[in-house]
């Protein structure tokens, strides 16, 4: 049966759509309204609020936690102070990612990490089984306890900040605040999935409902409107953020190596930049280092810019009117070496992961895995797409991820100019 | 810049652009792209022309003149990287038509639900909603590439003007036959009557004939109306033509990213900085006079003004043919529309519309409510008076841009038709000014009960407005109306609407050349190739 969220008495009567999706169990709305290029809008020039509650929450305590999440993770949690986060992976032995969440330091011995699919076995069993460590690290999953409510765009702070206080002006990108909103004892971080400022707010589910009130009302004359899942997908395509079994699968679960990836080749090799320190053995890291040293990476994760303007006139030109993808598109399409203006065919150098019309960028974009050789910055490529039933390729510039990337996202969140402060 | 004024010791300069609204922006930004050395002249203390943003209140946001987005042709936003410095629209999802039974027609973004409200207006224009829409859309779609090139030259007898004339026939008869008819009569016809052809609903015609006048001395059942129908559906946002959009900031928010482009190309731009003339020399431009006396050198010179200014104002008549002078003396302006833009402290009030519902002020709201009631308007002004009741094409900005006022109040851009330039008798808009507003707030508070206690503030532009501060002559929005014998190959006169002029390295890039007014960047842009190509044939040894 399916489950619903802390938030699910809010999120029903906000969904005017009735348009639902399913996520880890759990009812989901795909966007409340029927235009989710408002839903995206907000995100990019207003606020919203996003429900990510069914993210699978972990909460890893004791005097052995630290050690044991060092020797899982990609990244060195011991860099990760009390009161931050850090994105992260988690690989296994041939250094293929098998997850991907983040990790909450609520304190020196206590930690909360999210993961998408249940992941208490391997937990259990990598906690469990470090002979030092036995006894020392307690891994439960927390996943009913709490709400995640998150609240992204360029007014987010403002609308927070009124309830949480002065203090969260403070707070960099994957920094943490204890707060209250009203009664609610709160978690706040400067974290999200849409690639601006925003924060997510972690509550005791009991409280999820005056949470989502209570940001309702502060947001209401700053615009702020719900968003789901289809916004939500739109903006992490353009942020450069990957999404769990579209873009990449897990390693303990793909059926061969072509399913599975690693971080060199996800674009993540930025997590491993402690890779060469000896102290910190983690899972997968001989292999990992092999692969660089060796240069054996079979992908790299680029972005891609489609030629908008050839898009719109190739399709006028056939007589159609050019279809706009606003729902992005998890399926893969091969990427041509080449424009495909000149008529001839180049090779296949990669897949497309995630596509979408990016409403932010004005063109059609993609998360793409391309052959190392042509993971270049402004290499031209082609995609393929039908156009009264015959397949025409159309050019694309090859980018770094994110694509769109805001000053905001990290800048210290500027106040309302004056003659806007309420 | 402008204070620093060391722009008037830094010629000479490959090419000046005079006049910083959105077409000279653009054409500069063009020009520094190809490695010009440009410099843009504005003689007001800001950019942006008619397309300017000001806070006249703290925290209000007022686009004076120029309000919505439609039109800004795609290539220009690629090819000026306009997304990198700031560009963004952000698309009306709804509109809406008060009707004055208290009833009202409210469109969404979802194709079955707008069906089901048209269908309560009647079940027959469900129908013919869609079939408008989607001949209206190939009409528009076969017009693409006639608006992004520049008009062939229908005088010139050489085998590539010739040639040009050749693809565009091709083209036009590889339409299908009823969307070459549908031009044809949107192009000559009324748009009263292209509707009635469809429609049997008032609201629907109202609205939708509201469009045919935008900023034209026409009335909705006047030939020529079907033309500026036509036009308001050509642009596009997010591959959807016809679709309008806020941009964010305002339309002064948008030439501000323009001014950001121009200004990364390596353009100048100075402001506080009127050009009194162009210098010539032997039939060629050699720079322009600044009122206040200073000269620029520069190897060419583009005007983005609008015609009469153009080649009356800036140069002398005397150097130019005997018929070009002619024909710009025929060349209409005759501009009908005012705006007046309120500072509210809430959201205005719909009786007819219940539940706290608040997405029907996410667009347009369209004062229209018949044919007949636009139609009437539109009498008193062609006899020298504004509307009694006024048509109004209404935008709460701030429902689209939490920016353009604090929060939880609001501002409302009102364009208003008609109100025709030169009033009967002799009156003034100076003394005519207020009582003009005050027919237009009596009109949204008829609609609206309890309007007027919203108002915290009005701002009133008047025709005389737009001309004497935004310098559009006779307050016409489009540097001359959209009429058929002024547009394409005949705009602004037969033989110079490929953005030359009779003197050498003299140019014009303003709405008054092909395709026409509205924020296109369209004049701007083919001006800019017709410069490098000269340019190119000048270095050819």
């Amino acid at each position: 049966m399916l489950r619903h969220t802390p938030f699910h008495s809010r999120v029903a009567a906000a969904n005017e759509t009735s348009l639902w999706s399913h996520w880890s169990g759990h009812l989901v709305v795909e966007q409340y309204q029927i235009s989710e290029r408002w839903e995206h809008a907000a995100i990019r020039n207003g606020v919203g609020i996003f429900d990510a509650s069914p993210l699978r929450k972990y909460r890893i305590t004791g005097p052995g936690a630290e050690g044991f999440l060092a020797g899982l993770l990609a990244r060195d949690i011991r860099r990760c102070a009390p009161g931050q986060a850090h994105y992260t992976v988690w690989c296994d032995d041939r250094g293929f990612v098998d997850e991907d969440g983040v990790v909450f330091r609520l304190g020196p011995q206590e930690y909360l990490l999210t993961a998408y699919d249940p992941n208490l076995a391997l937990l259990s069993e990598r906690a469990g089984a470090g002979g030092a460590r036995r006894g020392k690290v307690v891994v439960e999953e927390v996943t009913d306890d709490l709400g995640i409510l998150a609240v992204q765009g360029p007014r987010s702070h403002t609308v927070l900040a009124a309830l949480a206080g002065p203090e969260l002006a403070r707070l960099r990108p994957f920094e943490l605040l204890a707060a209250r909103i009203g009664e609610a004892a709160v978690t706040i971080s400067r974290t999200g999935f849409t690639g601006d400022l925003g924060y997510e707010v972690i509550c005791a589910a009991d409280d999820a409902p005056t949470v989502w009130d209570r940001v309702s009302e502060a947001g209401q004359p700053h615009g702020l409107v719900p968003f789901g899942q289809v916004a939500l997908l739109i903006s992490r395509i353009e942020a450069g953020l990957l999404l769990y079994r579209v873009d990449f699968q897990s390693a303990r679960r793909a059926e061969n190596d072509d399913q599975r990836s690693t971080p060199w080749e996800l674009g993540l090799g930025w997590m491993l930049a402690g890779i060469d320190d000896q102290s910190r053995p983690f899972v997968g890291r001989r292999a990992l280092l092999r692969e660089r040293d060796e240069g054996r990476s079979r992908w790299t994760m680029m972005g891609l810019l489609v030629d908008q303007v050839t898009y719109d006139a190739v399709h006028h030109e056939a007589g159609v009117t050019p279809p706009y993808a606003f729902h992005p598109v998890h399926t893969e399409a091969l990427v041509y070496d080449g424009t495909g203006a000149d008529g001839r065919d180049g090779e296949a150098v990669g897949f497309t992961c995630s596509f979408t019309y990016s409403p932010s960028l004005q063109r059609h974009i993609a998360l793409a895995r391309l052959r190392p050789e042509a993971a270049v910055p402004g290499r031209q490529v082609a995609l393929e797409f039908t156009i009264n039933h015959r397949y025409v390729r159309i050019g694309a510039t090859v980018a770094r991820n994110p694509l769109f990337d805001p000053a905001r996202r990290k800048a210290v969140p500027a106040p309302l100019p004056p003659g806007l402060a309420p | 810049m402008s204070a620093g004024a060391d722009w008037r010791s830094a010629g000479p300069w490959d090419a000046v652009v005079v006049g910083g609204g959105h077409n000279g922006l653009v054409n500069g930004a063009y020009l520094a792209r190809a490695g010009l050395r440009t410099l843009i002249l504005e003689r007001r203390p800001v950019v942006g022309g008619a397309a300017i943003t000001e806070e006249l209140r703290p925290g209000f946001q007022f686009t004076t003149f120029s309000y919505a987005l439609s039109l800004v042709r795609p290539a220009v936003i690629h090819e000026l990287d306009l997304v990198t410095h700031g560009f963004q629209p952000l698309v009306m999802p709804s509109t809406f038509c008060p009707m004055e039974n208290g009833d009202a027609l409210v469109l969404g973004p979802d194709r079955g639900e707008n069906l089901t409200e048209i269908a309560r207006h009647s079940r027959r224009d469900a129908d013919a909603w869609l079939q408008y829409q989607h001949d209206l859309t190939m009409v528009a779609r076969a017009l693409q590439p006639v608006i992004d090139a520049a008009p062939p030259d229908l005088l010139d007898p050489s085998p590539e003007a010739r040639a040009e004339l050749a693809a565009l026939a091709r083209h036009l008869g590889g339409l299908e036959p009823k969307v070459l008819h549908d031009l044809v009569r949107l192009l000559t016809g009324s748009a009263a009557d292209f509707l009635d052809h469809y429609f049997e609903t008032e609201i629907i015609k109202g609205w939708l004939s509201a469009s045919g006048v935008i900023g034209s001395r026409l009335g909705p059942m006047s030939p020529g109306s079907g033309l500026v129908l036509l036009f308001m559906h050509l642009g596009q946002h997010d591959g959807d033509l016809g679709s309008w959009a806020f941009h964010k900031g305002g339309n002064g928010g948008f030439t501000q990213v323009l001014a950001r482009a121009a200004r990364a190309f390596g353009a100048e731009i100075a402001t506080g900085a009127e050009v009194d003339r162009v210098l010539t020399a032997g039939g060629r431009a050699t720079g322009v006079a600044l009122a206040d006396g200073t000269e620029v050198t520069a190897r060419v010179v583009v005007s983005a003004a609008d015609p009469r200014t153009t080649f009356t104002r800036l140069v002398d008549p005397a150097e130019l043919p005997a018929q070009l002078v002619s024909d710009l003396g025929r060349y209409r302006y005759q501009g009908v529309s005012s705006k007046v833009n309120f500072a509210l402290d809430g959201l205005p009030r719909f009786p007819g519309l219940v539940g706290g519902r608040q997405d029907h002020w996410r667009g347009f709201t369209n004062i229209a409510p018949s044919v007949e009631y636009v139609e009437r308007a539109f009498d008193e002004a062609k006899y020298g008076w504004y509307s009694t009741h006024p048509f109004v094409d209404c935008a709460v900005q701030s429902i689209l841009d939490p920016d353009m006022a604090p929060p939880g109040r609001h501002v409302l851009s009102c364009f208003v038709q008609y109100t025709p330039y030169e009033l009967k008798g002799g009156a003034s808009w100076e003394a005519e000014r207020e009582p003009m507003a005050d027919r237009v707030q009596a009109t949204l508070a008829r609609f609206f009960p309890g309007f007027d206690d919203l108002v915290l503030q009005r701002e009133v532009v008047t025709p005389l407005d737009i001309e004497q501060v935004a310098g559009l002559p006779e307050g016409n929005i489009y540097h001359g109306e959209l009429l058929a014998p002024q547009l394409w190959a005949f705009r602004p006169a037969p033989g110079w609407a490929r953005y030359r002029t009779p003197i050498g390295g003299y140019y014009q890039c303003g709405s008054g050349t092909h395709p026409g007014g509205c924020l296109t960047g369209a004049p701007g842009r083919l001006a800019s190739y017709a410069i490098l190509a000269d340019l190119a044939d000048l270095a050819r040894p």
